[in-house]
C-alpha cells in the first residue's frame, strides 16, 4: 500500500484552522464594527437635551427622542405585564403536569413555531385583532404584539428552568401536607426564581428592540406618550426606521444613530445583566 | 384544597393552551384576510410578477424569489463560517473559546433595526464604493459568462446581494451556537479514538463529529433559514425595495417581509388583502421550516446517548 | 530487567512524568515491552495505568494543560521527540477504548475509514483489507452480510471487536487497550481474549485491566502500578506466583485494590 503523503494531510489541516480563525476575526470584526459604527454616529448625539425633549416632525430643529424612549418602555413594560403570568402558567404546566404528554408536546412544538413565527406577521395580526376593530392604532396594540412573542420565550425557559429543579423537593414538600399547587409556586417556583428571573430577561431584551410588530400597531406619533391605549404611541425602533429611511436630512440621519446607541445600550444591558444572572446560577449548581 | 388544586391546574393548561390557540390564530387569521385575492387571481398569485395597486395587479413571485434568494445567500455564506467558527472555538483554550463564544453571541442581541440601519449607511455605500466597482470594473467578473449574467453590472449598492450579507451575518450566531453544542457534546471518547487512528483535526470533525450531530447541525441551518426568511427591518433598509423579478444578484428586488412593511401602512382593499396573503406564503414557509428543523433538533436530544 | 533475551524490546519506557497541570501523575516509569507479546498493566483505580498508556501514542496531547517528560522508546526511537509524527505514531500505534467507539457510519466503512486516511489503495484493495481486518478480529462471520449496516446496531461485544478490526486495518505495529472488555458481557469478554493471544503473533499488546483473572490468563508479562510508579514488572508468571514487593502481593490477593 502506497501512504498518503502526511504533508497534505497536514497542509489542508492547518489550511482549515487558518479558516477557522478567519471566520471568528470574520464575525468578532463585524460585531465590533456595528457596534463601533453605532456609537461613533451616535455620540453626537449625547446631551441631555436630546434625552429630554420630544422628538419633531422632519425637518424642525431641536428633535429628542424622550418621547419615543418612554413609549418604548411604556410598551414593553406593557407587553411583560400581559406577557410574564400566563407564559408563567404555561411553561408550569409543561414541567408539572404530565399527565398528557402527547399534548405536551404538542404544544411544546407550537411554542417552537410562534417562537420562529416572523415578526411581522405578529403586527399583521395583532392589527386585525385590535387595531381594525378598535379603529386606532395604540401603544397597546404594540404590547400585544410584544407580549405574543415574549409569550412562548418565558413559556419554554420556564419548563427548562422548572424541570432543573430536583424532584426530590416536590416530594418532600407535598410529603410535608402541602397541596400541589403550594409546592409548585412555594417550593418549585422559589427555588427556580433566577431562572424565571432569567428567562423573562431574555424574552425582553428580544423585543425592546423588535421593530416590524410595531409598524402596524403602535406606530409612531411625535408626541408625548399620554394616551397608550387609544393612540398611536412614539417609540424608539419606528423613529429609527422613520429617521434612516424616510428622512432626507442629514440631521434626521443623526438623531436617528443617537436612538440607535440609546437602543442598543438598552438591549445590550438586558442581556448582560440575563448572562451575570445566568453565570451565577450556574456557579451555584 | 383540592378544589383549588384542579383550578389552578385549569389556569396553567388554559395558559399553555394559548399557544396552540395563537399558531392556529395566526393560519386562521391570514387565510381569511387574504380570501379576496385568492378568489380573484386564484394561484396565479403565487406566479405572477406584476404590482400594479392602480390596476388592482398583484402578484407575489418578485417577493417569494426575493425571500428565497437573500435566505439563499445568508445560508450559503452563515453556514461554513459558524462552522469553522464553531471549531475554532471548541478547539480554543477554555477562556479565550468561552470570550469569543459570548462575543459571537452578542450578534444575536443587536436588534434587526441596528442591522438595518448599518446596512444603509456603512454596508451599502462600502458595496456601492468599493465592492462592486472591483468586482466589475476591477476583474472584470460582469464578463464572466454566467457568472456575469448573475452578479449583473448595476452599482447602486442596494439589492440582494447587500441583504443577502446582512441577514449572513444576522443568522450566524444561532447557527454558530448550535454547532458549538454539537461539537461540544459530542463523546470525549469518540474523538479520542478518531485521533487514536491518526486523524488530523479537520478529518475528525468532517468524517466524525459531523456525522455524529449530522441532526442537530441540519435543525440549527433550518432555524438560520427560519430567522432569514422572516427578517423584515435588515432586509427593507438595504434591499431597494423594487417590485419586480429581480434579474440578478446586483439588482434592487424585495422580499415578502419587506413588501409587507413598505405598503401596508398605505395599502387598502385588494392591496391588503394581497399583502395578507403574502403573509400567509411567508407563515406557510416558516412553518414548514420549523417542522423540519424541529423534528431534526427533537430526535438528537431524544436519541443521543441511548442509541443501539 | 527481566527481558527475554530471544525477543526484541519493542517499547521502553525511561524516566517517564507525567503532569496534569501542576498535579504529577507518573513519577519516574521503566518499563520494556518485548515484541510480539501482551504486556497487561494492572493497579488500583487512579493509579495512572490510563495515563501511562496514553503516553504511547500521545493521544494526552488533546489536552492543553497535559504534560510528559522522559523518553518513551519506540523501535529506539523516542516518540515524545518534537519531530515525531503523531498522525503517523497513531497509524503505528493502534488504541482500543474502554468503550466501543464506533464511528457513525457503516461495519464497512468503519474499517475502510483508516486506510482511506493513510493509503492511497484502490476499491478493490479496499475490500480484501477491510475483509482481511475483520477476519483478523473474528468478526467476519458475524457481520458479513450486514456490511452496510451502521456500525452502531451491532452488540457492544460486536462493537468492540470491530474497534479492534478498525485498530489493526491500517497495519499498526502496536495495540493498545484501556480496559478494553470492561463494558462487555462475560461470553463477549471471553471472545477477545482469545483474539487478543491470536493478535499478538502480528502485534505488540499493551492492555491496560482491572480483571486479575485477565491478565494472569493472557499476559506474558505484567506490571503493577500504585500511585503513578511502577512497583513491579516481570513475567506474569512470576508476578502472580511469587511477587517480589509487598505491596504487588497484597493487590493480587485482593487485599486492597
Amino acid at each position: 500500500m502506497k501512504q498518503k503523503k502526511l504533508f497534505f494531510r497536514k497542509f489542508k489541516d492547518r489550511l482549515i484552522r487558518l479558516f477557522s480563525a478567519g471566520a471568528v476575526l470574520l464575525a468578532t470584526g463585524a460585531m465590533i464594527w456595528i457596534l463601533f459604527t453605532v456609537f461613533q454616529k451616535g455620540r453626537d448625539c449625547l446631551n441631555l437635551s436630546f434625552f429630554l425633549h420630544p422628538s419633531k416632525p422632519f425637518g424642525m430643529a431641536d428633535g429628542g427622542i424622550a418621547n419615543a424612549l418612554i413609549g418604548t418602555v411604556l410598551i414593553t413594560l406593557g407587553a411583560a405585564v400581559i406577557a410574564v403570568p400566563p407564559a408563567l402558567l404555561a411553561g408550569i404546566y409543561l414541567s408539572e403536569y404530565k399527565d398528557h404528554q402527547k399534548f405536551a408536546s404538542f404544544l411544546r412544538f407550537c411554542a417552537n413555531v410562534m417562537m420562529g413565527m416572523p415578526s411581522i406577521l405578529v403586527g399583521l395580526f395583532v392589527y386585525m385583532l385590535l387595531v381594525v376593530p378598535s379603529g386606532n392604532f395604540s401603544g397597546f396594540a404594540g404590547s400585544v404584539a410584544l407580549a405574543i412573542i415574549m409569550f412562548p420565550v418565558i413559556m419554554r425557559t420556564t419548563e427548562d428552568m422548572l424541570s432543573m429543579v430536583p424532584y426530590a423537593l416536590r416530594e418532600s414538600a407535598l410529603a410535608l401536607g402541602m397541596t400541589r399547587t403550594r409546592t409548585t409556586l412555594r417550593i418549585v417556583c422559589v427555588s427556580a426564581k433566577q431562572g424565571l428571573l432569567t428567562g423573562i430577561l431574555l424574552s425582553l431584551s428580544r423585543v425592546s428592540g423588535e421593530t416590524a410588530p410595531l409598524l402596524f400597531t403602535a406606530m409612531f406619533a411625535d408626541t408625548w406618550p399620554t394616551a397608550y391605549f387609544t393612540e398611536p404611541t412614539a417609540n424608539m425602533p419606528v423613529l429609527i426606521t422613520e429617521y434612516a429611511t424616510n428622512s432626507p436630512f442629514e440631521s434626521m440621519h443623526t438623531a436617528g444613530w443617537g436612538a440607535a446607541m440609546a437602543v442598543t445600550i438598552l438591549v445590550l444591558a438586558i442581556n448582560l445583566v440575563t448572562r451575570i444572572l445566568f453565570r451565577e446560577k450556574k456557579h451555584v449548581r | 384544597m383540592l378544589k383549588t388544586d384542579s383550578l389552578f391546574k385549569t389556569l396553567c393548561l388554559a395558559a399553555a393552551a394559548l399557544t396552540a390557540l395563537l399558531t392556529l390564530g395566526f393560519f386562521v387569521q391570514l387565510i381569511l384576510s387574504s380570501m379576496p385575492v385568492w378568489r380573484e387571481s386564484g394561484l396565479h398569485f403565487l406566479i405572477s410578477c406584476e404590482w400594479d395597486p392602480a390596476e388592482q395587479k398583484f402578484g407575489a413571485l418578485p417577493s417569494i424569489a426575493g425571500t428565497l434568494i437573500t435566505t439563499f445567500i445568508a445560508v450559503i455564506l452563515a453556514v461554513p463560517l459558524a462552522f469553522a467558527a464553531a471549531l475554532f472555538i471548541t478547539d480554543a483554550r477554555p477562556a479565550i473559546g468561552t470570550v469569543l463564544g459570548h462575543a459571537i453571541d452578542l450578534l444575536a442581541a443587536i436588534p434587526s433595526v441596528i442591522y438595518g440601519m448599518f446596512g444603509l449607511f456603512v454596508l451599502a455605500p462600502v458595496m456601492q464604493d468599493h465592492v462592486q466597482p472591483f468586482l466589475i470594473g476591477t476583474l472584470k467578473l460582469n464578463h464572466v459568462p454566467l457568472l456575469g449574467r448573475l452578479l449583473g453590472s448595476e452599482t447602486s449598492g442596494f439589492g440582494l446581494l447587500t441583504a443577502g450579507l446582512i441577514l449572513s451575518i444576522m443568522i450566524l450566531p444561532y447557527i454558530c451556537a448550535i454547532m458549538r453544542d454539537v461539537f461540544i457534546m459530542t463523546p470525549p471518547v469518540l474523538k479520542e479514538s478518531a485521533f487514536g487512528i491518526g486523524c488530523t483535526r479537520w478529518e475528525t470533525a468532517k468524517d466524525i463529529i459531523v456525522p455524529f450531530g449530522i441532526r442537530s447541525i441540519l435543525g440549527g441551518i433550518f432555524l438560520g433559514i427560519g430567522r432569514a426568511l422572516g427578517e423584515t427591518m435588515a432586509v427593507l433598509f438595504v434591499i431597494g425595495n423594487v417590485m419586480k423579478f429581480p434579474e440578478n444578484l446586483f439588482s434592487g428586488a424585495t422580499t415578502i417581509a419587506g413588501t409587507i412593511a413598505n405598503n401596508f401602512a398605505e395599502a387598502d382593499g385588494m392591496q391588503k388583502s394581497a399583502l395578507f396573503a403574502l403573509g400567509l406564503i411567508l407563515l406557510f414557509m416558516s412553518f414548514c421550516i420549523q417542522v423540519i428543523s424541529q423534528s431534526y433538533l427533537k430526535m438528537t436530544s431524544s436519541g443521543r446517548g441511548e442509541k443501539k | 530487567m527481566f527481558a527475554n533475551p530471544k525477543r526484541r524490546i519493542k517499547i521502553e519506557t525511561r524516566n517517564l512524568n507525567f503532569f496534569y497541570g501542576t498535579h504529577q501523575a507518573l513519577f519516574d516509569n521503566r518499563l520494556a515491552v518485548e515484541e510480539n507479546s501482551i504486556m497487561a498493566v494492572i493497579g488500583p483505580s487512579g493509579c495512572g495505568k490510563s495515563t501511562h498508556l496514553r503516553i504511547y501514542n500521545r493521544i494526552f496531547e488533546l489536552y492543553r494543560d497535559q504534560r510528559a517528560e522522559g523518553e518513551v522508546l519506540l523501535d529506539g526511537k523516542n516518540i515524545l521527540d518534537k519531530d515525531v509524527d503523531v498522525l503517523e505514531l497513531r497509524r503505528k500505534v493502534g488504541m482500543i477504548f474502554q468503550k466501543p467507539t464506533p464511528f457513525p457510519m457503516s461495519v464497512f466503512d468503519n474499517v475502510a475509514y483508516p486506510l482511506r486516511l493513510h493509503f492511497k489503495i484502490s476499491k478493490k484493495e479496499t475490500a480484501e483489507r477491510v475483509e482481511q481486518a475483520l477476519k483478523g478480529a473474528s468478526l467476519w462471520d458475524e457481520v458479513k452480510d450486514k456490511l452496510k449496516s451502521s456500525g452502531l446496531a451491532l452488540s457492544g461485544g460486536q462493537q468492540q471487536r470491530l474497534c479492534i478490526a478498525r485498530a489493526i486495518a491500517a497495519e499498526p505495529e502496536v495495540l493498545l487497550m484501556d480496559e478494553p472488555t470492561s463494558a462487555i458481557d462475560p461470553v463477549a469478554t471471553l471472545k477477545i481474549e482469545e483474539l487478543m493471544v491470536e493478535l499478538k503473533r502480528k502485534f505488540t499488546i499493551v492492555i491496560v485491566t482491572h480483571n486479575m483473572q485477565q491478565a494472569a490468563r493472557i499476559s506474558d508479562s505484567t506490571a503493577f502500578f500504585y500511585k503513578g510508579s511502577i512497583i513491579e514488572s516481570g513475567d506474569t508468571d512470576q508476578i502472580f506466583t511469587n511477587p517480589r514487593n509487598p505491596k504487588t502481593e497484597e493487590y493480587i490477593t485482593g487485599r486492597f485494590g
